[in-house]
């Protein structure tokens, strides 16, 4: 192979650095985030795994149809209660605190949602 | 191929060190741009569209002025254009480089661009946009490199090639016709509400591009051993010189209706750009200047570039294509998305001043163009030189 | 020869059909931005207003005589649709946000402005807002869809999916449409928020996105009037309901007054009536 000598070091070196970080933590076990919950509510929109997998999708399906087809702005849970459909006005109504409940696992899952570009957090000081 | 690039004396590589700092000076305005917003733009509620979309409205002129070249060799068999039809098809490469660029400069939510393909929508002249210009782009990286790869090689290129040439014709036409229905279809904007439009876009075009290439073509003359030849350079005089003639009749056009019917909202625009408009005991006039220049350099371009066609003068020739890009750079790169913006939705007047970070990042994208130019202009012509001993 | 004829045959019917074709394929590219469009050819050229067939369509009359009899009205409407709705105050023009705002008479209706006119004309305050058209330029302009006519009228917005490219704002004839330039959460150089009260029951917009009057959606879906509506109070000056319910209190207004709306020779049908 043309120019041997060079390529498969150089190729070596990139794959150390590329994987370096998997190197550099391995060995450490790290806490799964743990999102606290609010005390005086039990029941969530959907089941808590639905909820802790799919939430962002739901909260696309509420915009989508509340914006454009004019959907329900209230929703009643599977025990009866009934729920204002928004993230602001809904979601952050029970979770009322950003910080110890969305961040932890945003944090940890190094995701960027840009939800509080716009919506307001629970007597968010600006 | 590509390797030609990567070899050359020290003007080359002075250039492209040039090119790259113009380069790397716009990224960090850019950068500024991006964390504060687009109000660090001279841009404002009145005026939406600044340099960004006009420099953009005139680089699709640039790209489709490659129809020119490409039409005369392939369709009408053009020997004499045989050399510099690459050149063509290489400068709309990098004029639609140049306008995506701008399209993404332009955009507040630039992450966000490919909602216009995730959400497509069909009514809107700028999804149109969008689909001809990636197309074009394709097109013209397929069929340039394509052919110049045969041409490498020593061989004819395929079959596949020619079809996709084909293509490229219409799809030239189309570009620019789409770019003028994005402002030709808006309802309140007197200035833009003309069918003529999209006829003075293509007609400035082909003038704008080819003026372009043939001056581009007279620098390379001088730096390489490459030659044009004597026939297509004059031609592109002929084909420069009416299509200008176009441009400014169509804009003569624009004048009669305006001035001979006298409806204010058709008037008020020209009055701006070319007098000076009056509102509330102030007259605005900053383009007045520049308008006139483009009127004038136009007007004396036309007569020259068949003037030095008869005398065989080279620097006269450069000369009257400097005249001819300038004016037609300021007559659409600049009047004519500005000025579509006076007077404004409330019959109010806002001037627009580009800033500094803005005209860093104008200069930063025309340097990328020229960039992308030079180094697909140093494979093609290598490989001309070469094929030719 | 024989097989001549075919070929020019099937020419022939093949630009038969596309000729067919053309028209409802040029139909289909403007559909999904007007429900009017049917009766538009019958009224094209004389400047009516057509409603909306069947459903609910919202829409306003502006009595301008009862903002000059209440000269602190305009301020009113403006300080309730910008507090709720989280609007920034940049404090210059050039960045400048409004959804609502009063103008002059001239800058309303241009084509009434001929020489002449009526004395009064020259101070009155035209509050102006979007005009929730029933065939809006900006719906057909927007590549992302991101702004869209919804089936009651309302031309609403989607904050998530504009891109900010501002075609909106060229096609718009109104003036409506605002671009968020900078950060709408930011301090200027005293460290004064530009949203001064943040209402926490709204969100505010990022920076790089358009915004204009939502007609208030979000509080027509709780069955409340719009705000600037509200605002008004008793005093009749502004008039909101279904255009398409004649018994409706905008319909008896509108049956009752000579009205006038912005630009009319434009053809957008806008969703927004003038009482002089």
């Amino acid at each position: 192979m043309y120019g041997k000598g060079r390529i498969i070091p150089a190729l070596l070196i990139f794959l150390g650095l590329m994987t370096f970080p998997l190197w550099y933590n391995a060995g450490f076990a790290h806490q799964a985030p743990k999102p606290e919950k609010p005390a005086e509510y039990k029941e969530c929109v959907r089941p808590t795994q639905e909820m802790r997998t799919s939430h962002m999708v739901m909260l696309n399906q509420w915009r989508d149809d509340i914006l454009r087809e004019d959907g329900a702005r209230k929703g009643v849970t599977a025990d009866g209660t009934e729920y204002v459909r928004s993230l602001q006005n809904g979601c952050m109504h029970c979770h009322a605190n950003k910080k110890k409940f969305c961040d932890t696992c945003h944090t940890y899952t190094a995701v960027k949602p840009y939800c509080w570009d716009c919506h307001l957090e629970p007597k968010e000081a600006m | 191929m590509i390797e030609k690039a990567l070899k050359g004396g020290s003007g080359y590589w002075a250039w492209i060190i040039f090119l790259l700092a113009i380069i790397g000076m716009g990224g960090m305005f850019y950068v500024q741009q991006y964390n504060y917003g687009l109000g660090i733009t001279g841009m404002s509620r009145d005026v939406t569209w600044g340099v960004y979309i006009s420099q953009f409205t005139f680089l699709v002129g640039v790209a489709a002025g490659g129809l020119m070249l490409v039409l005369p060799y392939y369709i009408h068999h053009y020997k004499d254009f045989g050399r510099i039809t690459i050149l063509g098809e290489f400068m709309a490469i990098a004029a639609v480089i140049m306008c995506l660029l701008f399209i993404m400069a332009d955009l507040g939510q630039p992450i966000r661009a490919l909602n216009v393909l995730l959400h497509p929508t069909p009514n809107s002249m700028l999804f149109w946009d969008m689909i001809v210009l990636n197309g074009y782009l394709f097109l013209n990286v397929v069929c340039g490199w394509a052919v110049l790869h045969a041409e490498y090689k020593g061989v004819k290129y395929a079959r596949w090639v020619k079809y996709l040439i084909y293509l490229s014709i219409p799809w030239a036409v189309s570009i620019h016709t789409v770019t003028a229905f994005l402002y030709c279809g808006l309802p309140g904007r007197h200035f833009w509400l003309t069918a003529i439009l999209a006829p003075r876009f293509l007609a400035s075009a082909f003038a704008a591009g080819p003026a372009l290439l043939l001056l581009v073509a007279l620098i390379m003359e001088r730096t390489t051993k490459f030659r044009v030849g004597q026939v297509a350079k004059d031609k592109l005089v002929t084909i420069i010189g009416y299509a200008a003639l176009l441009n400014f009749f169509f804009v003569g056009c624009e004048f009669f209706v305006a001035y001979y019917s006298q409806i204010p909202g058709h008037m008020h625009t020209l009055d701006y750009l070319f007098w000076g408009l009056s509102h509330d005991g102030h007259t605005y006039n900053n383009l007045v200047p520049f308008m006139r220049a483009s009127m004038l350099m136009g007007l004396v371009g036309i007569p020259l570039i068949f003037i030095a066609r008869a005398r065989q003068s080279g620097g006269l020739l450069a000369l009257s294509c400097i005249l001819l890009f300038l004016s037609l750079w300021i007559d659409k790169g600049l009047g004519l998305v500005l000025g579509g913006f006076v007077p404004t939705m409330m019959e109010g007047v806002t001037e627009y001043y580009p800033s500094v970070q803005e005209l860093g990042i104008t200069a930063a994208i025309w340097a990328t163009g020229f960039f992308v130019l030079t180094l697909l202009y140093k494979v093609a012509i290598e490989v001309k030189l070469e094929q030719e001993g | 020869m024989k097989k001549d004829r075919r070929d020019f045959l099937k020419v022939a019917g093949l630009a038969a059909i596309a000729g067919i074709g053309a028209p409802s394929a040029f139909n289909m590219l403007l559909k999904g931005e007007a429900t009017a469009s049917e009766q538009s050819a019958a009224a094209a050229g004389q400047g009516e207003a057509v409603a909306a067939p069947t459903g609910k369509r919202w829409g306003m009359v502006i009595d301008v005589r009862k903002f000059v009899a209440n000269p602190n009205l305009p301020a009113k409407c403006v300080e309730a649709c910008h507090t709720i709705h989280n609007v920034p105050n940049f404090g210059n023009p050039k960045d400048e946000i409004k959804w609502i705002w009063p103008d002059k008479f001239e800058a309303v209706f241009p084509d009434e402005s001929h020489y002449k006119r009526h004395e009064a004309l020259h101070s009155m305050p035209i509050m102006t807002l979007c005009n929730h058209c029933d065939k809006p330029p900006c719906v057909r302009a927007c590549p992302t869809k991101a702004t869209y006519r919804m089936k009651d009228g309302v031309v609403a917005m989607d904050y998530h999916r504009c891109i900010g490219c501002r075609f909106c704002m060229a096609a718009c004839p109104y003036g409506a449409r605002s671009f968020n330039w900078r950060d709408p959460r930011g301090k200027d150089e005293n460290g004064n928020p530009f949203i001064k009260t943040v209402n926490p029951k709204f969100p505010t917009r990022m920076r790089g996105v358009v915004e204009k009057c939502n007609f208030c959606v979000e509080r027509l879906a709780l069955g409340q009037i719009p705000a600037c509506v509200e605002a008004t109070g008793t005093t009749g000056a502004m008039v909101f309901g279904d255009l398409n319910d004649p018994n409706s209190e905008v319909s008896k207004v509108l049956s009752a007054n000579f009205t006038i709306q912005r630009k009319p020779s434009l053809g957008t049908y806008p969703s927004l009536f003038y009482i002089i």
